[in-house]
């Protein structure tokens, strides 16, 4: 540990998209050997900053220093050089590569360097992965990893590009609870071994699991570092924010309709054609939020599109208003008044034309109302800039592409877009993939306003203490079949839990069968119970 | 074409000149390999081509030396090649319509060249030395095998030189590392510039090289029409467009388009010796006779029609194509 206390020091840093600042004056410092948090609200710069260190973006004022000394990054060549490393949101991997052939393309670093490719590449390479203390098949293809895999794949090859720095942009947003405590214990070890990590995130309790500092950025600006012992959520979340906040999600209490949605046995399959959703029965009624739990890929995307008429149901009844509406297009199912907000792993690809204007994607689930051939823009305006407004959606113009704008943002246009046409039904799935405190509990707050005016809403979620406090019930499911649906306030994460990795199943607990109204629109003899479950 | 009454000559003309015809769709496929692995999609070929065709004939025969043609057709093409580079890669501007512009501008300059020299065409007979360089060369004991030793193992020095070609650019994209890292542009260019990998550099030299090479195949087909220059028709005749479909049924790899450019060679002979296939086999082939000659001049077109179909219907889970192709990059894009 020669030279400056400092492996980074950002002085004055300004950066400007148009006449958008996305950095304003930015001082942060990453001493050696410690993990920075660098934390701030969807599109506040954290991730235009960190491009700036990875050579993806010069900054148009103020100096860079690695190691005490002044330095110019224009180019992610330059920023490897500099022992600067960064894992990106969106990783930069080749898919159609194996995992050694990935990290072997890079002009720099040791080992292979020869003109033809050897065979004993892939030996060379699993060694290196050893060493650094990971698992990872080198001779894997990148479109076989899974999202961990990739990460881990992105590590590796930072650190074989000799990386002091490490720079990890959002890495738990994709990784299950799981994936998360293994990452941590990862750059846990690389801190040990001497390495300087930021990381961005935007969940709080990874912030004071793993960090030993925080620095906050809001609105371009940066507000401060803190240490991370002397701080709490609430103070970092204030911080964050601007003002204070209550971190409690609100539960109103509503006068309950009859069901909107009854489902009774509904089976789906999968792409790959096995069964996705096995005979799952549940109601959902007007003025109520139905949570969905479940680990990853128990069957909630395949029950998303069921419900959205945009896949095949193969056996069971869906009811709307006590009319069956299985097997009715996405259309019909539209004009009912349900509609269906999904965001994917990924947080690409969500139903939204990226490339369209935030009007354009707004007319586009209105068109067929317009009258006359003409796109008629004015009311689409009306209503975009009515969305943007009430959703607070931070954009310089509603003619803006939505690509453009931070996830967040992108995932308000797309959750807006859907309560403008005033549905009776809300199935939304991950609306808070990915977003900051201020975002998630702004999306709580439009479901909660659309509960009130007796919408009938589905969320499917990840975090259970989110769903403890925002459903009214929570239906759990497990590789396609219904463990039962609880009340979100007579049971416990740990209960959830069980239920989740099919080790508790309360369908038939109490004498009642879960998922089954009492004033069903479906009459009774019209369904055929297999006991089986309920005898385990 | 001489007469002979000998069916198996009939047999080893009809598969020499197979190969006559297949190895300028080898350039042309070939260069534009090498454009689209770098991520490039250029649609110039058919200009690309005639540009080189025309400025490599002219000064061939100036200087009455193939090697001089060879040269001016690669590096004229290649400046072609540079002029998309500059338009794509430096200005952004859409693949696509650029690609159809050389086309246009390429054709177009071939007819004003042509016209504009009028009489002082050169002709191509006239220069010996460059017609003695074009003679077919035995490839000792090989040429010797009956029947396929003339039809495969003799014959002018481009042959050879497309076909060690075609293979030299599969071992550079398939095995060496300098081929990988142009195929990670190819892929995701933003993977490889974070690597330091230069992507504009890359995608400029790639486009110039491929552009080259499609060059010489135009420099070629020049050559199989003797050097005759006609004012209502191109020496390329929409073989560019060929080669661009070549591409995708040779699935992006260099080796493969040397079996892809002959199954279109052999339809292109199909269209010339049909007859005379007619003539010497009345009882087998005889049909063929009847056939009117314009579908032979269209065959080679409907099964390009075929193939493209045949492959977007069939959505090949294995298809090579590079994944960022036709994506302009730019590095602060957001």
């Amino acid at each position: 540990m020669d030279g400056s206390e400092f492996a980074i020091e950002l002085k004055n840093i300004s950066k400007s998209f148009g006449s958008v600042a996305a950095n304003k004056n930015i001082n942060l410092t990453l001493k050696k050997g410690e993990i920075l948090a660098l934390l701030g609200e969807n599109g506040s710069g954290k991730t235009t900053l960190m491009n700036m260190l990875s050579g993806i973006y010069k900054p148009d004022t103020g100096s860079v220093f690695v190691d005490g000394k002044k330095v110019v990054i224009s180019s992610p060549e330059d920023s490897v050089k500099l022992g600067i490393g960064m894992v990106h949101q969106h990783f930069k991997l080749v898919n159609v590569f194996t995992a050694a052939d990935n990290i072997l393309i890079g002009k720099t670093g040791e080992g292979d360097k020869s003109f033809f490719l050897k065979k004993d590449r892939y030996d060379k390479v699993d060694a290196i992965i050893k060493n650094f203390g990971f698992e990872l098949d080198s001779r894997k293809l990148v479109s076989n990893m899974s999202v961990s895999e990739k990460q881990t794949l992105e590590i590796v090859k930072v650190l074989y590009y000799g990386a002091k720095t490490i720079i990890l942009d959002e890495p738990t947003a994709v990784l299950t609870v799981q994936e998360t405590t293994k990452l941590f214990d990862v750059l846990r070890k690389m801190k040990e071994k001497g390495h300087s990590i930021i990381i961005i995130t935007h969940k709080l309790n990874e912030v004071m699991d793993i960090s030993d500092r925080v620095a906050i950025l809001r609105k371009g600006e940066y507000i401060d570092t803190v240490n991370t012992s002397e701080t709490s959520e609430k103070q970092l979340t204030e911080l964050m924010v601007g003002r204070k906040i209550d971190l409690a999600i609100d539960r109103p209490k509503m006068e309950k309709t009859k069901p909107v949605l009854e489902i009774r046995g509904l089976s789906v399959k999968s792409d790959e054609g096995n069964l996705a959703l096995e005979d799952v029965s549940f109601y959902l009624r007007g003025g109520e939020i139905l949570g969905v739990a479940g680990i990853a890929g128990s069957g909630q995307k395949e029950l998303c599109e069921a419900l959205a008429g945009l896949r095949k149901i193969e056996a069971g009844r869906v009811l709307h208003k006590g009319e069956d509406i299985a097997g009715a297009t996405p259309k019909q199912i539209l004009e009912k008044g349900v509609t269906m907000s999904f965001v994917p792993e990924d947080r690409l690809g969500m139903g939204l034309a990226p490339s369209l204007s935030i009007t354009d994607n707004v007319i586009l689930k209105k068109y067929k109302e317009g009258k006359g051939i003409l796109v008629d823009r004015k009311t689409g305006a009306k209503d975009a800039a009515k969305i943007i407004k009430e959703l607070e959606i931070v954009t310089p113009s509603a003619d803006t592409a939505v690509r453009k704008l931070s996830g967040g943002n992108v995932q308000k246009v797309l959750l807006g877009r859907e309560i403008a046409i005033d549905p009776n039904v809300i199935v939304t799935a991950y609306p808070v993939r990915g977003l900051d405190i201020n975002s998630s509990y702004a999306v709580y707050n439009i479901l909660n306003e659309q509960k009130k005016k007796g919408v009938g809403i589905l969320f499917v979620g990840e975090d259970l203490d989110v769903m403890l406090a925002l459903c009214d019930k929570i239906m759990v499911l497990c590789h396609g079949k219904l463990m039962g649906v609880v009340h979100a306030h007579k049971t416990t994460k740990e209960e959830l839990g069980l239920m989740m990795t099919g080790a508790l199943n309360t369908v038939h607990r109490g004498g009642k069968t879960a998922g089954v109204a009492k004033d069903s629109a479906i009459v009774e003899d019209e369904i055929i119970y297999t006991d089986t479950e309920a005898a385990k | 074409m001489p007469d002979s009454v000998n069916t198996l000559d009939i047999i080893t003309q009809f598969l020499f000149y197979l190969v006559v015809y297949s190895i300028p769709l080898l350039y042309g496929t070939c260069g534009e390999i090498t454009i689209e692995k770098s991520g490039s999609l250029n649609l110039g070929v058919e200009g690309t081509m005639a540009i080189g065709a025309i400025f490599g004939y002219l000064a061939g025969c100036a200087a009455d030396n193939l090697f001089a043609g060879v040269i001016v057709a690669f590096v004229t093409a290649a400046l072609t090649g540079a002029v998309f580079a500059l338009f794509t890669v430096t200005f952004q501007a859409n693949q696509n319509v650029t690609g159809l512009t050389i086309t246009t501008f390429g054709v177009a300059l071939y007819y004003f060249m042509g016209n504009a020299l009028g009489e002082k065409w050169p002709v191509f007979v006239n220069s010996k030395k460059l017609v003695g360089s074009l003679e077919s060369i035995n490839i000792p004991g090989l040429s010797k095998i009956p029947v396929i030793g003339k039809a495969f193992f003799s014959h002018n020095i481009l042959v050879y030189l497309g076909i060690l070609m075609a293979v030299l650019l599969w071992v550079y994209f398939e095995k060496t590392r300098q081929g990988m890292r142009v195929r990670a542009i190819g892929e995701n260019p933003g993977a490889a510039d974070s690597l330091g990998i230069k992507v504009n550099l890359n995608k400029y030299l790639h486009i110039m090289l491929g552009s080259g090479i499609m060059g010489i195949g135009g420099l070629y087909m020049g050559f199989n029409m003797s050097g005759t220059f006609e004012g209502s028709n191109c020496w390329i005749n929409g073989y560019g467009w060929i080669a661009i479909a070549l591409v995708i049924f040779a699935n992006w790899n260099p080796a493969k388009a040397i079996l892809g450019t002959f199954v279109f060679g052999f339809f292109k002979t199909l269209a010339v010796y049909y007859g005379t296939l007619a003539g010497s086999f009345p009882n087998a082939l005889g049909w063929l006779g009847k056939i009117p000659s314009h579908f032979f001049a269209a065959l080679p077109f409907i099964i390009t029609l075929v193939i493209l179909i045949a492959d977007s219907v069939r959505k090949n889970k294995h298809s090579n194509e590079p994944a960022a192709i036709g994506i302009n990059y730019y590095r602060e894009d957001r």
